[in-house]
């Protein structure tokens, strides 16, 4: 199984160590990984600002560096989601689609396709899980709190088999962080508030660590906590996953 | 609307956002709306069939709108209805005043109606002398502080008790410093009375229109529709045409939906059906267009009209409990009017499709099952693309396209976080930026994965 490692372009600048456990859990498990070093950036952050015109040349390179994998995995939901739904190529939609179905989360490509079932992990500390939306509502990682059907999260799935964690009860389960990509700075206001008070549910309930999918949240999270000067700390999961 | 003088979503909601306190309660009220309303779709094991069958009853109504319409205004013409066609809601206004200057009627009362609002029909109405009083008691109190409401089905839900005893004393002669629910509604109970009792015609709104009957359905919870048309001459109901139903028994849906969404209640206390005019009084329905003809025209964004006005979509969205409804500067507030707003004038809302983080909660509690956050980042392409983006944005996305389209400019800029932290939107790194105001920047670490990478595992 060959798999492509797609590491996103602010995750590669400022948390290295999220790729590097990514990349080792992975091997670990048994996976031939690559890591094509001409990748960039999947385009979110100009399409999510309704400039989706400008992403053309952003998804020809993601294709030439993605094609002729088995899978392609990603330790971000919010990255994997915009792959998913809007790679196009004008050159070569085949391979473009053919990617879109082959791209997957880090924890889902864990569940659904290596279908773990253990893992040599430990990790004694108290756990907030962070639910970040477009991993949870958009890729499906987890059930969704507004709907009226079973419960499952494919996250938590996996953080209960690290030996010692401890998982902690969040008031508000699957409430937006409000980080939200330009969102963070064009309203300002509301994106911290909704930060200040995602951190506080989990402060509240005695969590020593945040984890997410989504490294660009628990970025927004760390912004605040520090500000904060608050002992909690951020880590992506895949840091934790690997943890041991 | 005038009162917010121009200005746009982020600075309206920093405005609000100044008050903590009000900011944490107004998101705490709103969450327990929305904990309610997950109690009762809970509660119904087919929420999502339902959810789905409305939607299906709704997509039919907009594909053949033009004959349920027709069908409608026969059926209620023959009823004893006076039918009247509004293109807009210039004519929309037009049309109410002259019903009401030929039955020579200048004091009337209104209930809840969120299609006048968008009409700015009391502002209309006031300016050529005729005197209207609401009679939903969040209405009354938006109108007796001169505010739009901020909220769909909740229209005060902004202003504290203490806040409206202090209308209350001002206007209604309740003692100072009374903010005594209870005592409030009583003294609101008797106002509202005297009106109904001196009025003598009323405007409603409409909930659901049935084509197949030429009725239409209001629903409240204070039964101030009822009150207020039981005992007026004239009956003037107010729609946009996307509120039809084809037939009486789509009710059996929607209404399951509406007041579990809204608030949590299994029904609205009074959902009240009005066939006919009763001996000697005139009935009177306004159908409005207003745009809804062009928002059908546009297959991205058709589906928007399938909304039935519970404002779920706003209970659940954080950034409106977080920013509060006047921040949207539109009649309808929250994620739907964000969706809505933007056909009416795409250069006055051009800013609320980005008041979102995209998170996708709204989508999951619609009741129609209007795919709201996909609509919002549509409407982000469509506003760029008309031009309603600023200069500075579209250079820096430019500047932001032309690095990321190449591995080289990438990785020369790149430098362990050296260009990112002057470039990418969240991490300029100036004590001016918006981001470091409140939050700290993530320290830049010794080499990017990719060196690492390189040195580590290269081949």
């Amino acid at each position: 199984m060959k798999v492509g490692l797609f590491v996103p372009c602010y995750v590669d600048q400022f948390y290295p160590n999220a790729a590097k456990a990514s990349l080792e859990l992975l091997e670990k498990l048994g996976v031939d990984v690559h890591y094509p070093l001409k990748q960039t950036c999947c385009g979110q952050p100009m399409a999510n600002s309704g400039y989706e015109h400008l992403t053309k040349e952003c998804n020809e390179l993601f294709i030439d560096n993605f094609s002729g994998f088995d899978y392609i995995v990603s330790p971000s939901g919010s990255c994997t989601l915009h792959i998913k739904e809007h790679l196009h190529s004008d050159k070569n939609e085949n391979s473009a689609t053919g990617i879109r179905n082959i791209v997957y989360e880090l924890t889902e490509f864990l569940t659904d396709v290596l279908k773990v079932d253990k893992l040599n992990s430990h990790f004694p500390h108290k756990v907030g899980l962070h639910q970040s939306c477009h991993g949870q509502r958009g890729l499906m990682l987890s059930q969704m709190t507004e709907l009226n059907a079973p419960y499952f999260s494919k996250p938590e799935f996996l953080l209960k088999m690290v030996d010692g964690l401890e998982l902690v009860d969040l008031d508000r389960q699957d409430e937006c962080c409000g980080f939200g990509g330009t969102f963070c700075v064009a309203e300002e206001a509301v994106s911290v508030k909704m930060g200040q008070d995602r951190v506080q549910d989990h402060i509240r309930n005695g969590a020593e660590y945040i984890t997410a999918g989504d490294m660009s949240c628990l970025m927004h999270m760390e912004g605040v906590l520090n500000r904060q000067k608050s002992g909690v700390k951020v880590l992506h999961i895949a840091e934790i996953l690997n943890a041991g | 609307m005038a009162v917010f003088e121009g200005k746009k979503h982020p600075d309206l909601a920093q405005t609000f956002n100044a008050d903590v306190e009000r900011v944490d309660w107004h998101d705490e009220t709103l969450w327990w709306v929305r904990k309610k309303r997950d109690r009762a779709a809970y509660n119904i094991l087919d929420w999502e069939l339902l959810r789905n069958t409305a939607s299906a009853i709704k997509d039919d109504v907009l594909s053949n709108l033009h004959s349920y319409l027709q069908h409608f205004e026969a059926k209620a013409i023959k009823n004893g209805i006076t039918v009247h066609w509004a293109s807009d809601a210039a004519e929309h206004n037009q049309i109410v005043h002259s019903i009401l200057t030929e039955s020579k009627i200048s004091l009337i009362n209104k209930s809840k109606s969120m299609l006048t609002e968008e009409c700015h029909l009391n502002e209309f109405l006031k300016k050529n002398g005729v005197n209207v009083i609401d009679t939903d008691l969040g209405e009354r109190i938006v109108q007796l502080a001169e505010e739009p409401p901020s909220h769909i089905v909740l229209p005060c839900i902004h202003k504290k008790k203490e806040e409206i005893g202090e209308l209350f004393h001002e206007h209604l002669g309740t003692p100072k410093g009374e903010s005594n629910p209870q005592a409030l509604a009583a003294v609101a109970r008797t106002h509202l009375r005297e009106v109904f009792l001196t009025r003598n015609a009323v405007i409603t709104g409409v909930n659901f229109a049935i084509a197949e009957t030429g009725e239409f359905v209001v629903c409240t919870n204070e039964g101030n529709a009822d009150m207020g048309a039981h005992l007026a001459d004239v009956h003037i109901a107010c729609m946009g045409i996307e509120k039809i139903l084809p037939k009486r028994k789509h009710l059996a849906v929607v209404l399951r939906l509406l007041a579990r969404s809204a608030t949590g209640q299994p029904i609205t206390t009074y959902s009240s059906h009005f066939a006919k005019p009763r001996g000697g009084q005139h009935m009177h329905i306004v159908l409005v267009d207003n745009g809804r003809t062009r928002q059908l025209s546009r297959p991205d964004f058709r589906n928007s009209l399938k909304c039935i006005r519970c404002g779920a979509c706003m209970n659940t969205c954080p950034v409106y409990r977080r920013s509060g409804g006047h921040s949207y500067h539109n009649a309808i507030a929250g994620p739907i009017g964000s969706i809505l707003a933007p056909n009416l004038d795409m250069k006055e809302y051009s800013d609320l499709p980005f008041a979102s983080t995209l998170c996708g909660s709204c989508s999951n509690v619609c009741p129609v099952k209007i795919d709201i956050h996909t609509q919002l980042y549509k409407w982000r392409q469509v506003i760029v693309k008309e031009g309603y983006s600023t200069k500075g944005k579209s250079a820096g996305m430019n500047v932001m396209n032309f690095t990321l389209s190449s591995p080289n400019v990438y990785n020369m800029a790149g430098k362990a976080g050296r260009w990112f932290l002057k470039n990418v939107p969240f991490a300029v790194n100036n004590p001016l930026n918006p981001w470091s105001k409140q939050r700290d920047m993530p320290a830049p670490p010794e080499q990017s994965f990719k060196e690492w990478y390189k040195r580590n595992r290269g081949k």
